[in-house]
């Protein structure tokens, strides 16, 4: 139960082979620096079938688990943090269409996704903090066979860089209830209206360009509606299912990378004549880390194997990727600190994989958040 | 609350510091921060304002004042936008090793560029394969003569950039134990084999001209050794606490700083119609990082009055230095929970702060060797 299958173990190694082969340090400064996208190892990572992997075949797809895809970003993520999160989320949000799309709507878009031809984006958010899915303002009307969108979505992931943005709007402007008046509307970024202003620099993971979208009277045909009318908000909480994980698995190997590191440069350098890997409090440190990530991982995995059995487990996703954002942090903190003076310079890395750590803990709703559903799940209905 | 006692002289003099960062430092701090460095003419226009070097004696041209000034400048620059203008680690980590192991002939020479800031100083201890180890250091220094020839590199050096003079720990290759072979010496800018290695490249802090300096048969005249030779270590344990109170001050101060602007976010940003704030989890959240300021603040206010009373607070002193650099590094990781995404773009100006606080726990002597000190002052 706790070891991978044999096909398992081929994907992790793929990955791992594949990002050893392709990635690059000074390439990855280099993007980071210009907050560029790393367009030719993502087009390669499709190719070799990393892009999509959970879709099934007919679209391009690995017909494989959100399990693999679980493997495969921490490998990338474990060589480097910002490339393999930046190829993570080249199909961001395209889960949604997976799940609730037409056959239509699949056939269209994710076979272009998973090739690596387009990247995708969710136009979600609302607000300045992000990660609030339930005050939506921007509204979807019906007029003559299309949907009319107008509002403005932060915190866009692969805004003004995505081709096709999967956006919650309202669709019912007489109901107050979330429950029955939000939809998911796909919207082509070339779509008349529809704008994108990126951001610009980040704490971190400045491969990946967020936006704000503001949407004017931007009209799209009905069937680009993903799933049911009204039904926006539990597929919303579906597909954030999926996010967490995947984001807890980003952690996961970004803490790695931090720790992979960590652990050579104690076992090289010198002080008092002794190696650091030598004091016993260093000692005691790795034992810490080596524990959260060892954590880390069997919460992914378990929350990741629920999931492809189709028993997805909202609050064991949220406390996956709550637990391994905090162990991306904390290794990443230890990391620096054991480098010393070096852990500050940009030419050690450690420091890019620290900001882009928090980065995920920020994503999707920080760490109250996810305490919030965790807790409603586990205390249930209060009378 | 406060046990510190500041006059109302202090006070204007916090005022006119005030104006002067609003009006000279703040708006000048983007470009400092983006071109990695601060021009020397800003340091000069400190220096003019007699915000620059306070302690030192006014017959070496300083207004002699009281370590509280000093207190005051660390705290205010704090809240300027920048850390290259690093005037703290001028006046009251670098200049007091002058002022204290100086002959009279060098304190003339030096201390009144270093009040009016055309002199910047630097202090070079740190080599690639000796950071917490100092006394592992190989740059050497070698007398011929009137002169001390050094020889050796220096890294992560605060200021490296700008210095027009730097203190440089080297030893005496003759010298067997390590201890004893230490010596401090002036090294000023122009003298030929002192060369600038890189400017690096850091995580935070980017107005700081943080640099690796190289002496290549670099020959200095014999008076310009501080103190007695070989008595390196024993002035650097002695002005090393200093430096990380100095340290210290600045961590209370920004945490303190920190909580305000959140306090004030989470006030005015709604989350399902109600302000951040009205969540009970946010108010406790504040409340817990309020508390643990508070606790840094008064151990620090304690042992800036021995300090300026000399009394042996070794160990207070590491433990405000370590304490206050862990505090302010999880309360502004914390802090950001609150400012959400928002908090992670770079224009919001927090994640300047996350970035810059990280270096607090290493430099100025890690957590590490802090707890390390404490533990001998305890006997153990």
């Amino acid at each position: 139960m706790f070891e991978l299958t044999k096909p398992q173990k081929e994907i992790q190694k793929a990955a791992k082979d594949f990002a050893k082969g392709e990635f690059d340090k000074e390439l990855a400064y280099e993007l980071e620096k210009n907050n560029e996208f790393p367009t030719s190892i993502w087009k390669k990572a499709a190719e070799l079938g990393f892009i999509g992997i959970h879709f099934p075949e007919k679209y391009s797809g690995g017909e494989m688990g959100l399990f693999e895809n679980s493997l495969i970003i921490e490998e990338l993520c474990r060589n480097d943090p910002s490339i393999g999160v930046a190829v993570a989320q080249a199909s961001f949000a395209s889960e949604c269409i997976e799940k609730f799309g037409s056959e239509e709507l699949k056939a269209s878009y994710l076979p272009r996704i998973a090739e690596g031809e387009i990247l995708s984006g969710g136009a979600f958010s609302e607000t300045q903090r992000g990660g609030d899915y339930k005050n939506i303002q921007t509204t979807a009307e019906k007029k003559g066979g299309q949907w009319v969108l107008n509002g403005r979505k932060t915190h866009v992931i692969n805004g003004s860089q995505a081709e096709v943005y999967v956006v919650l709007c309202k669709t019912d402007q007489t109901s107050a209830s979330i429950e029955n008046n939000l939809s998911m509307i796909l919207v082509d970024a070339d779509s008349t209206g529809l704008s994108a202003e990126p951001y610009g620099k980040k704490l971190g993971e400045n491969m990946v360009k967020t936006a704000v979208l503001t949407l004017d009277n931007v009209s799209v045909p009905e069937n680009k509606l993903v799933g049911k009318e009204g039904k926006g908000y539990s597929q919303m909480l579906a597909f954030l299912d999926d996010s967490r994980i995947i984001a807890a698995s980003m952690a996961l190997g970004n803490a790695l990378a931090s720790f992979d590191r960590m652990l050579d440069y104690i076992k090289g350098r010198e002080q008092f004549g002794k190696k650091l890997a030598s004091f016993q409090v260093t000692q005691h440190k790795v034992a810490d880390m080596a524990t959260k990530i060892e954590l880390s991982r069997l919460i992914i995995h378990k929350a990741a194997w629920l999931r492809d059995k189709k028993k997805s487990d909202s609050s064991l996703c949220s406390m996956a990727k709550m637990t391994a954002a905090r162990t991306a942090m904390e290794v990443g903190a230890q990391t620096i600190q054991l480098y010393g003076g070096y852990g500050y310079m940009t030419e050690y890395e450690v420091e890019r994989f620290y900001r882009d750590a928090k980065i995920i803990e920020l994503r999707d709703g920080a760490r109250d958040v996810q305490k919030d559903i965790v807790a409603s799940a586990v205390i249930g209905k209060i009378k | 609350m406060g046990i510190l006692n500041y006059t109302e002289e202090h006070e204007r003099f916090r005022q006119r510091l005030i104006d002067h960062i609003e009006k000279e430092i703040k708006p000048n701090a983007a470009k400092w921060e983006k071109d990695k460095i601060v021009p020397k003419e800003d340091w000069r226009k400190m220096g003019e304002k007699g915000f620059l070097s306070t302690a030192v004696a006014k017959e070496y041209g300083g207004p002699g004042l009281d370590f509280l000034y000093s207190v005051i400048v660390s705290e205010e620059m704090i809240t300027s936008g920048q850390t290259g203008l690093a005037a703290g680690l001028h006046s009251d980590i670098i200049v007091p090793y002058i002022e204290a192991f100086g002959t009279e002939a060098i304190k003339k020479k030096f201390l009144p560029g270093c009040v009016s800031g055309d002199i910047i100083t630097a202090v070079a201890m740190t080599e690639p394969a000796a950071g917490s180890d100092v006394a592992s250091i190989e740059t050497t220094a070698v007398e011929e003569g009137d002169e001390v020839i050094i020889n050796g590199s220096k890294t992560f050096i605060s200021n490296g950039i700008n210095c027009d003079l730097v203190i440089v720990a080297a030893k005496d290759p003759g010298v067997e134990s390590k201890h004893n072979a230490l010596s401090l010496y002036l090294v000023e800018d122009g003298t030929p084999g002192f060369t600038r290695g890189r400017h690096l490249e850091k995580m935070g802090m980017y107005a700081q001209d943080t640099a690796e300096l190289f002496f290549s048969d670099c020959r200095i005249p014999k008076e310009n050794m501080l103190g007695e030779k070989g008595g390196g270590f024993i002035m650097l344990m002695q002005k090393l606490q200093q430096e990380r109170l100095v340290s210290a001050i600045s961590n209370v101060k920004a945490a303190e700083f920190l909580l305000e602007k959140a306090v004030e976010f989470c006030k005015t940003n709604e989350v399902d119609g109600k302000p951040l704030s009205k969540q009970q989890a946010v108010k406790f959240t504040l409340a817990e990082l309020a508390t643990e300021t508070k606790l840094n603040r008064a151990l620090l206010d304690q042992v800036i009055k021995g300090h300026m009373e000399g009394e042996n607070i070794i160990a207070e002193t590491m433990m405000i230095k370590y304490s206050s650099s862990e505090m302010a590094n999880q309360l502004v990781d914390r802090l950001m929970d609150l400012f959400g995404e928002y908090g992670a773009l770079e224009s919001n100006h927090i994640a300047e702060h996350f970035r810059d606080l990280r270096i607090t726990t290493i430099f100025a002597g890690t957590t590490e060797i802090m707890k390390t000190i404490i533990a001998q002052a305890m006997g153990l």
